[in-house]
């Protein structure tokens, strides 16, 4: 679900108009002298200034709570004095500006507090539990990576041929369907699909391959046919291009057209896409943690919201958007060392 | 007189029907499947799937299909209620953002974009946390998570918007920013707002359907479809339906919505690719090739494409030619004329699409209206070289200049790589690309329009071409430039003894650089003639490409000739 949410998105991300920021860069570009090195550092403040954004948004979350925070957590029947008492270990009695002091200390020294409801550590917990969503978003990035070029190449190239017709129809639809299906909804059928009917897979718990067989399909699957689509249509507008007619001018075969002067052009787009793909697809990771009972910081939100564990719910929105946000750079690293033109210097 | 239109398309049908389907459901649901879904019957809990409750029952033993039905209001008006708060204050911050000054307008540019590169659940998440897990607080929630896509969106429509000339003039009239704003801008960024919103609501469907899912969004004893999924997900192994009924609503209305955008964008007429006209495959035999063999027989050629119909059209009626070893050919004919198909044509590049017949079209005894077998087309990469009009586009822009180069050579002629090297600095500095060494490890973005234009005559020398085609090389290009490649046209010509087939409008430069020169017009050959007898042209179109160029001695008082259009068709075209 967190997939067509960005197609808008894209749209509107790949058409740049403010002539501001391109003059600036130029400016910048102008200082650094490399186009790609111009990019990064832009890219690098971006990210600084976010993640700076997110630090003093976590902060103030607890606080635009409406009414009593400590009550809410506690629930209307909790004693005056247990609420009074967690309020001083929260330190939500103090004055504002100290609170913030307290908080920002303790994160530098990589202190994130204790979980009200269990009374750990909230690093701590986090620690064990990122593991799981890292490995679950990568692998599950790595097959939607994967799959997504074969099948995008391919039905792009039989596209322009013509020549199957009701298959690329068909190919098409399907993707179209696949990308409209939730992942959660999708993990509930692969359950059932897989766990029931016939039992291939566990449907859930944590730790052995065939664990991560379901999620990791439940969670690639609408990536992986968003990222196939995105390949299809930047196939088939290079194909299209003068420089395709000339290599085949040149009477090369096949597959070095494809491979060697059609894919090298598509990167710049897809990556861009893959993006997109990637931040849903640590976001997705929420959902399908929940659905299939793995211990990842995906379940612990949820779980941490419900219970109105304020300390934990900081740390785990921090962890998901340093996640966010580390994931933009691998992309825009991966954008800088494979455009073959620079284009970014614009982007 | 729009809505009969809309009908008759296949989305445009589905999206009409879902959307009644979905309004009737929404006002009607809850008042006729009301009782039935809050009737508990603790006889029949926990049921699979039967005639009488196609979705099974629940712990209660309600009927799960009523209730799925009546969860249509809730779900629904939810998402409507989400999206247009996404909408409102998107909009709004979008306008916003437009009207302010430039530095805060960067700044708010600049948060908009950290907001988009979160993904929309963690958004909704962090709002709920704020507006706990109530229906209301999710709802909140899942509409300020989309605010910031539409702010984006709307700050991207309005600065195109702003730019164009009559909002510009609008500004010189005295008319406010505000102003401009509210009776300029923002009535023509609807259209597209429109077309969004049905997009996003489809969206907002499935992200409010997740947050429910997970718990944060509608509560019991109230429940849209994710709590419904919810439930019914953990009851799958007795009653799956239970969990995919559910599902299939949310599928359903998720599509509808999704269909709606596409509809009223009015893109969704999706163009199925041509049907591709399918060639006959060359036989293995190879035809003795001397000297002295005619470099191109060519016959009765016509050409037809697909037109907006699917019926095909033909563009190029009957055109013969042929082109002895070493002789300098020009085709010269106005646009639309299908000078550059028929030598699409002679290279046998036409597209899936093209039905291409002849009577014979033979280069050097490879038959080129067939598919070429291994041999044939290790000669063609060899032997033919083409050069097209747009030298920014005609080369590949993410593979180096020697790369390209060497390719052909390094493919058909099985060259080692230090051999094709050689040879490529070798036919740079034969068309006058100083520095070869070097320019071969640049990029063509790294090369002037000219020097493109030579890097691509070069890379036609990299075999032993015996035809080149030359598809009007130097109308991109500035006259000094055109000079310079001309030139090295020549000079290829002379060091190959190659075939030349040059297109141009251009009949001065024709004749400059030809030894005979074919006239095309509307898809047929109007004249022939050596391109020394030139004065001699009997055909009045000829005549008339001729009166057409000035010289020094054209009276620049009176206006240039005009040639009147054969007809309605090569105006279209």
């Amino acid at each position: 679900m967190t997939i067509p949410s960005t197609v808008v998105t894209a749209a509107a991300a790949a058409t740049p108009t403010e002539p501001s920021p391109v003059r600036r860069g130029d400016r910048l570009l102008a200082i650094v002298g490399s186009p790609r090195l111009a990019f990064l550092l832009k890219r690098l403040a971006r990210a600084l200034v976010a993640l700076a954004l997110v630090l003093v948004a976590s902060f103030f979350m607890v606080q635009f709570v409406p009414g009593d925070p400590v009550r809410a957590a506690l629930g209307p029947t909790a004693p005056a004095a247990t609420v009074d008492a967690l309020r001083h270990t929260l330190g939500l009695d103090l004055p504002l500006g100290e609170q913030f002091t307290r908080y920002f200390g303790g994160l530098l020294h990589g202190d994130l507090g204790v979980s009200v409801s269990t009374q750990r550590p909230v690093g701590t917990t986090l620690a064990e539990r990122l593991p799981a969503t890292l490995m679950l978003s990568v692998v599950a990035f790595v097959v939607a990576a994967l799959g997504a070029f074969p099948i995008g190449v391919a039905t792009a190239v039989s596209a322009r041929g013509g020549r199957r017709r009701s298959l690329d129809l068909g190919v098409s639809s399907l993707l179209g369907i696949i990308i409209a299906i939730p992942n959660f909804l999708l993990a509930v059928v692969l359950i059932w699909l897989f766990s029931i009917v016939v039992p291939l897979a566990p449907s859930a718990g944590w730790g052995s391959p065939q664990h991560a067989v379901l999620p990791v399909l439940a969670l690639a699957i609408g990536p992986l046919a968003y990222l196939a689509r995105i390949v299809h249509v930047e196939m088939v507008r290079v194909l299209d291009a003068p420089y395709i007619t000339t290599a085949r001018s040149k009477r090369l075969p096949a597959h070095l057209i494809y491979l060697r002067h059609a894919l090298p052009n598509i990167v710049t787009a897809t990556l861009t896409a893959g993006g997109v793909v990637l931040t849903g697809l640590v976001a997705g990771t929420v959902l399908i943690e929940t659905v299939f009972v793995i211990p990842g910081i995906g379940s612990t939100i949820v779980s941490s919201i419900t219970t109105k564990d304020y300390p934990l719910i900081q740390g785990v929105v921090l962890m998901y958007a340093v996640l966010v946000l580390a994931a933009n750079l691998v992309i825009d690293l991966l954008l800088a060392a494979l455009d073959p033109r620079s284009t970014i210097a614009e982007a | 007189m729009r809505i009969p239109a809309l009908l008759r398309t296949p989305q445009g049908l589905a999206a009409s029907v879902g959307l009644v389907l979905v309004v009737l459901a929404t006002i009607f649901g809850p008042i006729v499947f009301g009782d039935l879904a809050t009737e508990r019957s603790i006889a029949d809990r926990q049921q699979g799937v039967s005639v009488g409750h196609p979705f099974g029952t629940d712990d209660l033993g309600r009927d799960l299909f009523a209730r799925v039905i009546v969860a249509t209001r809730v779900s629904v008006l939810l998402t409507l209620g989400a999206t247009g708060i996404s909408v409102v204050g998107g909009v709004l911050l979008g306008v916003i953002a437009v009207l302010l000054p430039s530095v805060l307008k960067r700044l708010v540019a600049g948060l908009i974009d950290i907001l988009l590169s979160f993904p929309w659940l963690l958004l909704a998440l962090f709002f709920s946390v704020i507006w706990g897990t109530t229906a209301v607080g999710a709802m909140l929630a899942v509409g300020f998570a989309g605010i910031p896509v539409f702010a984006r969106l709307t700050s991207t429509l309005a600065a195109s918007v702003a730019g164009s000339d009559y909002v510009r003039a609008a500004g010189m009239l005295g008319s406010g920013n505000l102003r401009t704003t509210f009776r300029h801008v923002v009535p023509n960024i609807l259209p597209p707002l429109l077309v969004n919103t049905a997009a996003h609501a489809s969206v907002t469907l499935l992200s409010f359907a997740a947050l429910s899912f997970l718990g944060l969004g509608v509560q019991a004893p109230e429940y849209d479809w994710g709590r419904l999924l919810n439930e019914g997900s953990k009851r799958i192994y007795v009653d799956p339906m239970a969990a995919i009924g559910p599902g299939i609503a949310i599928v359903l209305v998720g599509v509808v919505f999704a269909l709606l955008g596409e509809v009223f964008s009015e893109s969704s007429a999706r163009r199925l690719p041509p049907k591709a006209v399918r060639r006959r495959r060359s036989t293995d035999y190879v035809a003795p090739v001397t000297d002295a063999t005619p470099t191109l027989e060519m016959s009765d050629l016509r050409v037809a494409f697909p037109g907006r119909d699917g019926k095909m059209v033909e563009r190029v009626h009957g055109v013969s030619l042929s082109i002895s070893p070493g002789e300098t050919v020009g085709i010269v004919g106005e646009s639309g004329s299908g000078k550059s198909v028929t030598a699409s044509a002679v290279a046998g590049l036409l597209g899936p699409e093209a039905l291409v017949t002849s009577e014979r079209l033979m280069f050097r005894e490879i038959d080129m209206s067939a598919v070429p077998n291994g041999a044939e087309r290790r000669r063609l990469g060899l032997e033919q070289a083409m050069i097209f009009q747009d030298p920014l586009t005609s080369l590949n822009p993410a593979l180096t200049v020697g790369r390209q180069l060497r390719e052909a050579s390094e493919v058909h002629a099985k060259m080692s790589r230090a051999d094709s090297l050689r040879r490529a600095v070798d036919k740079l500095n034969l068309v006058r690309i100083p520095d070869a060494e070097r320019r071969l490890n640049q990029l063509p973005h790294e090369f002037s329009g000219g020097m493109r234009q030579r890097a691509m005559i070069a890379m036609g020398l990299m075999g032993t071409p015996r035809l080149i085609i030359a598809d009007e090389p130097t109308t991109a290009l500035d006259v000094t430039v055109q000079r310079q490649v001309m030139q090295a046209l020549r000079e290829a010509q002379n060091a190959t003894g190659a075939a030349i087939l040059f297109i141009s409008h251009d009949i001065a430069l024709v004749s400059g650089f030809c030894d005979r020169i074919i006239v095309m017009r509307d898809g047929v050959v109007v004249e022939e003639i050596a391109a020394a007898r030139l004065d001699e042209a009997q055909h009045p179109y000829t005549r008339g490409l001729i009166a057409c160029v000035p010289d020094m001695a054209t009276d620049r008082t009176a206006a240039l000739p005009v040639i009147a259009a054969a007809d309605e068709e090569s105006i279209t075209v």
